[in-house]
């Protein structure tokens, strides 16, 4: 049995969950309690667990993801909401130099089974500082595993995967999907981290993607089907550890990829897949494998700037022309 | 009896001010109001997008500091920050514009409602990162000292970011090196949805100071001769070489946090009791108690204040974007810069 829900219901029901069968699992972060969460993300938790699970911190981010990292090592499992990951760059500190490397550190005495999340990504017109994505940057770092996918049925599952989750998960969302709905079965469920999956199946091309913008690379798979062009789309779902057997299977069976990733492209998660695709499918690719990343700049404040700066159905389609050698 | 009390009451009400300056406080505070209206106006039409933090409710501040403080003095805030670019001097046509997007805007649409900026005003913006100012300008300041001017700089912030870490090592660099920086913390009583009283059991601000020897005070916020007061006592301790100086003006927020908060978690009585104390109302009153202007110069100042912001409005309105390809322009100050494609 399943039912339509939004990703905000899908992730506050993976949380409530996972508090429900452990009560080492609390949430902290900014109105994530009497607020109900900026986004509304865990609206009622404060009313089912009350104010010892469900805490309202200051507006301190290095300070709430180091107590959180504390109270990791110490036996309890916090998930730690950051109202963006844009703010969570104050915590990266605790994040990357704690959360990352303690259990290396203690030599496998202390570990960090922590979840930070939050949304990630450009959401309108925000301009330079509320717009931008990390998981590039998270998933740069050993000890960290990064999980980011907007699909409600992935989100939840993935969510719950990572509140149990030995290690520190990154979980990265989206502002804008938070009411984007979709089928969640009603039954208990967990989608293992690590793992892609294709959401849309093809023959001609390989169109790698993830978070909100698989919903760009669905509307590209459709009207370059119009054309006759059969795309197959993968979304990646976790970052890190990343499922390289769905990518390079896929490839080996198109020959062609494009991918699909609103970071900005300096070394980023379209640079290591990219990088893997050549080195595992080199024989078996009939392109280049090429990008759509957003522009590689600060992104500024005006409609204008917000369409030039985004991946969009017309850049993917341009770029799968262009390896499929097509006249566009 | 009642009347010498009358005359004692009576006596206590002239004015402190010259009639000037009582007029440009004025001025300044219906200018915010009527610019902020419009705002929330231009919002609900969609032509203005993004988080938006108007500053209807804490104008005295902003009057305040058209004369605590001198034009050379640098000042840097947080991202409710539409009404302190007015107060720098900034006009309300490119502050309209940018709100819109627009490339006649402030920083070329760029920015949006958080980050106006103005070399010319000595304005070094609105910061969307909660505290991330205050280190920021106490390195304005830092660099002022450096090269040996008298000028301060103004770091603003709310009593949200007053929680931050960041203040704290500031704190204690700018008072060790006695930087001249003058912190301001606008206590609006909620950082967003949560009151400052859930925020730490510190709950006076500015006791804060206190723990790194820092002069320190509290402001009446709803008054701009207060505000006037304190920044001058302020600057007067800061250019004399004493390092820095911390002010906690108490002021409200008559909106949510942003266009998109419905402000459910304070009551009605309270932000009718700040209703009250309108800083415009009381100035007003006090200006034609004082014979500064009678009933019709106050309504002339005000149809000259709309019919700024209309034109403000139209100006914006009718102004372009900026082009698509203009994303690429103030990246790197080097010219051609290879951006990857």
């Amino acid at each position: 049995m399943s039912r339509i829900i939004t990703l905000r219901d899908a992730l506050r029901e993976a949380m409530s969950e996972e508090m429900r069968k452990d009560k080492n699992v609390f949430l902290m972060g900014e109105e994530v309690a009497e607020y109900n969460g900026a986004y509304k993300v865990s609206k009622g938790m404060l009313d089912e667990f009350g104010p010892e699970r469900v805490i309202d911190t200051p507006i301190t981010e290095l300070g709430f993801a180091g107590i959180g990292v504390g109270a990791a090592m110490n036996g309890l499992k916090p998930i730690v909401e950051f109202m963006t990951w844009n703010f969570a760059v104050l915590a990266f500190d605790q994040i990357v130099n704690n959360a990352a490397k303690t259990l290396s550190q203690s030599g496998g005495q202390f570990g960090c089974p922590i979840v930070f999340r939050g949304p990630s990504g450009a959401a309108g017109q925000l301009a330079q500082q509320h717009s931008q994505t990390f998981e590039s940057w998270m998933a740069n770092c050993p000890g960290l595993k990064v999980i980011s996918c907007i699909d409600p049925v992935d989100a939840k599952g993935l969510l719950k995967s990572a509140i149990i989750d030995e290690d520190p998960v990154c979980v990265m969302e989206s502002e804008i999907m938070y009411g984007l709905k979709g089928d969640v079965p009603e039954e208990e469920y967990y989608t293992p981290i690590g793992k892609a999956r294709v959401r849309r199946k093809g023959t001609d091309i390989t169109l790698i993607s993830y978070n909100k913008m698989v919903l760009e690379c669905d509307k590209a798979a459709e009207e370059l089907a119009k054309e006759g062009i059969s795309a197959e789309v993968i979304d990646l779902r976790t970052i890190r550890p990343m499922d390289l057997d769905t990518i390079i299977a896929s490839v080996k069976k198109t020959n062609r990829c494009v991918v699909v990733d609103e970071a900005w492209p300096f070394a980023g998660v379209s640079s290591e897949v990219t990088y893997n695709v050549q080195k595992f499918a080199f024989d078996y690719l009939d392109a280049p494998v090429i990008r759509v990343n957003s522009a590689d700049v600060s992104l500024g404040y005006a409609p204008t700037f917000v369409e030039e700066y985004l991946p969009n159905p017309t850049k993917i389609i341009r770029a799968v022309k262009e390896v499929m050698y097509v006249n566009a | 009896m009642t009347q010498v009390l009358e005359k004692k009451s009576k006596k206590t009400t002239k004015p402190k001010y010259s009639k000037k300056q009582y007029l440009d406080w004025y001025k300044m505070m219906v200018r915010i109001r009527k610019f902020e209206e419009k705002t929330l106006y231009c919002y609900s039409l969609q032509k203005i997008r993004g988080f938006c933090h108007v500053y209807i409710g804490q104008e005295a501040i902003a009057a305040g500091l058209t004369s605590g403080i001198t034009a050379d003095d640098k000042l840097v805030t947080a991202y409710r920050q539409h009404g302190i670019a007015l107060a720098r001097g900034m006009d309300s046509n490119s502050c309209m514009a940018e709100l819109f997007g627009k490339v006649t805007g402030c920083v070329k649409g760029k920015g949006g409602s958080m980050h106006f900026f103005s070399k010319e005003h000595n304005y070094f913006g609105g910061n969307g990162i909660v505290g991330a100012q205050i280190p920021i300008g106490t390195g304005i300041a830092f660099a002022e000292k450096y090269r040996g001017s008298k000028n301060l700089c103004v770091t603003m912030f709310g009593d949200g970011a007053a929680r931050q870490g960041a203040l704290y090592e500031s704190f204690n660099m700018a008072m060790t090196w006695k930087i001249p920086v003058l912190y301001i913390v606008e206590n609006n009583g909620y950082a967003m949805g949560t009151s400052v009283s859930r925020t730490s059991n510190v709950k006076d601000i500015h006791t804060v100071g206190e723990a790194f020897d820092m002069p320190s005070e509290a402001v009446d916020g709803m008054s701009p001769e207060a505000v006037h007061e304190a920044l001058q006592r302020a600057a007067k301790h800061i250019r004399a070489g004493k390092g820095p100086y911390f002010l906690e003006i108490k002021t409200y927020r008559y909106k949510g946090h942003s266009v998109s908060d419905p402000g459910k978690y304070r009551t009605k009585d309270e932000l009718n009791d700040y209703k009250e104390k309108d800083p415009i109302k009381i100035t007003e009153k006090k200006i034609l108690e004082y014979k500064y202007a009678t009933k019709k110069e106050i309504e002339k100042i005000n149809d000259t204040i709309d019919k700024e912001m209309e034109a403000a409005v139209k100006f914006a309105d009718e102004s372009e974007y900026p082009l698509g390809s203009e994303l690429y322009d103030d990246n790197y100050v080097q010219e051609n810069y290879p951006f990857l494609t």
